[in-house]
């Protein structure tokens, strides 16, 4: 199959620690695509599930964890929320609840990042490509 | 629609086109039927970059743009004002991050690098297609700062913008001001003691623009650039009046403790004063045992059942000023532990007390040498704290003078800049220098009075000296402070583990969070001079917000639409600011938003059951845009 792509929603936070993965020449698969918002709170559970029918086949939601700028410790549980939701339209749909990844990563968590992308990678080709 | 689209692929000199075919990616997205102009360029950032898209604006008419070059924390505002001055409005600009996230992480695969540059630029293109123009937010701002640490850095810093007028609050963690520097023996280039140095700043400290709080720590910080509401702890000093018996009542104090301002090498009374300010001893209530004594010589000046006292402030920017520490050899490196075995900030203090003669545990000192580099460089701290070189030459040349030989063992010199003299004064004056090798490091043994340091020297092409000496002088670095601040404010740190700067050439005393800037060795090692540049230089940024009277808020902030709102009310509760309320518009109810709480993370829009908030320069449509883009086939 060919590559899974994977869409990375990445909070401030997340965003600096991809940019710190390029500042220290790491590697993550090549098919992964950073989309920066500023907090992921603000993602409706309706646009992860768009992402999957448009046929991303894995969305990591990369908030920034309890170093949120915006909202701090409790990004977790407004984060979390979303995901909630997001895994309940998915059940719905018959899309695996593995495709979609939700971890705090904060300014300097580079080994996080980079090395949840690369198991989610793993994990995805193994699922094969999303049902759309 | 946006539909006249310039966009701009960068070279950066080769960081993004030794992998990425940029001029691929700039004919691919030039397909696109709202892009009217697609270039490359070898720095987009530089002035011609930056005029190529304000000629471009005017040439085609453009109403929206994207660079595609490194990530927008480095330059968004750069070009920005480019868009700016080319007539349009800044926020229908979009800058795609293709050298942090593609050239550098995939420059093994340029292909596939290549495809995956050319999917975001066009998601960056379906972004700004939609971009709405948006405006600043303008917020007043009191000139009011806090500085935190006052030492050098919090001095210097404090005292610059009380001169602009500025109303500081500064605050110390210790009952005396003046951090590491009040401790320096000979501070370099003009060799006068540190206490010295900071004398002059301790009489501009008393000008009344600066409210200065000592054994003080912040408990809490909310709030926003413009906008912050500080929660301070001053713990008590105990000495709460005048007396002109504080020698006495020193001299009478029962309890003797390791004295932290000269590194340990002598005792302290429980009711002490170090030569800075305030001019007032302070009582260590942890040593103390509470006997009186001193009470009995200075009455009312002292008042054992002080008690701690908790002061809110209120500040619009914050210049953080909390400093290093020295780096604590390990027990038994080097022989660290054992008699005679100090480190640098130890031996500078042995210089202070000396009194014409330098002695230690007793003892006449008359050979001491000196090992580098010590907990730098290696594994543990990769980087060089610059300062170090200058400053054991200086204190040896200092020592000289009171009839010291010195025996310098060193892997590398740095006495960069102005002080290559003193690396010259150290040859001329017979100091002798033996170079080591990481992978063959001095040994320290100990041999009755005498302390053997066992060196392979490079200079002499390998052969084993052994040098006996008095005293051994491990010169070690800088690492930051310790301080709770940090995770409060959340600051980013840097990879030396300092705090770090936004850009070390463009923004060198900003952080990344808005009105928090950094001054001297918080940030990295520095020596008094770098510092002091540095705190004034950090005080200069934070007077161009504070004597303007405002400052402008980026415009992402949620975005309600009265027409789609149901009056759930769940956006109210979620908002973590108390920015949403309700309110009667046209006969309905609906959510409005107060731009000013705002702080755009946009919890509100997520909870929305209908997709009445958006949240600006992130719209829902954009993003579903960009998903689209990014699959395109």
């Amino acid at each position: 199959m060919p590559e899974p792509k994977i869409l990375i929603f990445a909070a401030e936070m997340a965003y600096r620690a991809a940019d710190q993965a390029g500042l220290m020449k790491a590697w993550y698969p090549v098919a992964t695509y950073i989309v920066r918002i500023p907090c992921t709170s603000m993602l409706r559970p309706e646009l992860i599930i768009y992402a999957f029918e448009k046929g991303f086949d894995g969305v990591f939601v990369a908030s920034s964890g309890p170093d949120c700028p915006f909202l701090g410790e409790s990004c977790v549980g407004k984060t979390s929320q979303r995901i909630e939701k997001a895994y309940e339209l998915m059940k719905g749909r018959g899309i695996e609840p593995e495709r979609l990844l939700m971890s705090g990563v904060c300014s300097t968590c580079v080994e996080t990042l980079v090395g949840k992308t690369k198991e989610f990678k793993e994990t995805l080709s193994r699922l094969g490509p999303v049902k759309r | 629609m946006r539909d006249r689209i310039g966009v701009y692929i960068c070279h950066c000199g080769g960081n993004i086109s030794d992998v990425v075919d940029v001029e691929r990616v700039a004919e691919a997205v030039g397909k696109i039927p709202e892009v009217v102009v697609a270039r490359t360029y070898v720095f987009m950032c530089s002035d011609p970059g930056q005029k190529l898209i304000e000629e471009d604006i005017r040439k085609y008419d453009l109403n929206g743009i994207v660079v595609a070059s490194c990530s927008p924390h480095l330059h968004e505002k750069t070009f920005r004002s480019a868009v700016s001055r080319g007539g349009m409005n800044p926020y229908v600009y979009e800058q795609v991050n293709i050298r942090e996230h593609v050239s550098w992480v995939h420059k093994h695969s340029p292909e596939e690098a290549t495809e995956k540059a050319i999917r975001l630029v066009k998601a960056g293109v379906a972004k700004v297609s939609l971009a709405r123009e948006l405006s600043e937010i303008r917020l007043d701002v009191k000139p009011t700062a806090l500085v935190i640490g006052a030492g050098l850095a919090g001095m210097r810093a404090a005292v610059d913008l009380a001169k602009m007028g500025v109303d500081v609050h500064l605050v110390e963690k210790e009952h005396f001001v003046g951090g590491w520097i009040a401790k320096g023996y000979k501070a370099y280039p003009e060799g006068k003691p540190g206490s010295e140095v900071i004398r002059e700043l301790i009489e501009e400290m008393k000008s009344g623009k600066i409210r200065l709080l000592t054994g003080a720590e912040v408990l809490s910080v909310t709030g926003s650039v413009g906008n912050f509401q500080v929660r301070i702890k001053v713990r008590p000093r105990f000495v709460v009046g005048e007396c002109d018996r504080f020698e006495e009542a020193m001299e009478k104090c029962p309890v003797e403790v390791d004295d932290e301002f000269n590194e340990g090498l002598r005792k302290r009374k429980a009711i002490y004063q170090i030569p800075t300010y305030p001019e007032l001893p302070a009582i260590d209530i942890a040593s103390c045992n509470r006997c009186g004594e001193c009470v009995k010589v200075c009455g009312e000046a002292i008042d054992l059942n002080q008690q701690s006292e908790v002061v809110d402030i209120e500040a619009s920017m914050i210049i953080m000023a909390t400093g290093f520490k020295p780096y604590t050899p390990k027990e038994g490196e080097f022989g660290f532990g054992r008699k005679g075995i100090i480190t640098l900030p130890q031996f500078e203090r042995l210089l202070a007390l000396s009194n014409g003669k330098l002695t230690y545990d007793g003892r006449e000192v008359r050979d001491v040498a000196f090992i580098y580099c010590v907990g730098s460089r290696n594994d543990e701290h990769e980087y060089c704290s610059r300062y170090c070189c200058t400053a054991t030459i200086n204190a040896a040349l200092a020592a000289k003078e009171l009839g010291i030989r010195s025996y310098h063992i060193y892997r590398d010199i740095r006495t960069y800049g102005k002080y290559e003299t003193y690396y010259e004064d150290a040859g001329k004056n017979r100091m002798l220098f033996f170079r080591f090798t990481p992978d063959s490091p001095p040994e320290v043994r100990t041999e009755g009075e005498k302390l053997l340091v066992k060196v392979r020297d490079q200079l002499t092409f390998g052969e084993e000296v052994e040098i006996p000496v008095d005293l051994v002088v491990l010169v070690t670095g800088m690492e930051l402070a310790e301080s709770e601040i940090y995770g409060m404010l959340k600051i980013p740190f840097s990879r030396d583990g300092f705090l770090q700067e936004v850009h070390p050439k463009l923004r060198p005393v900003e952080t990344a969070i808005g009105g928090v800037l950094i001054a001297g060795t918080c940030q990295s090692p520095k020596d008094v001079m770098e510092t002091s540049a540095s705190a004034s230089a950090a005080a200069a940024k934070a007077a161009t917000y504070l004597l303007k009277g405002y400052t402008e808020l980026e415009p992402f902030i949620a975005e309600i639409d009265a027409e789609k709102c149901n009056a759930c009310e769940d956006c109210v509760a979620e908002c973590p600011s108390g920015a949403i309320s309700m309110s009667e518009i046209g006969g309905s109810k609906v959510a409005v938003v107060n731009g000013a709480l705002c702080r755009g993370c946009g919890a509100c829009a997520g909870i929305c059951p209908v997709e009445a908030i958006n949240l600006r320069g992130y719209y829902y449509d954009q993003l579903r845009k960009m998903i689209d883009a990014l699959l395109e086939v």
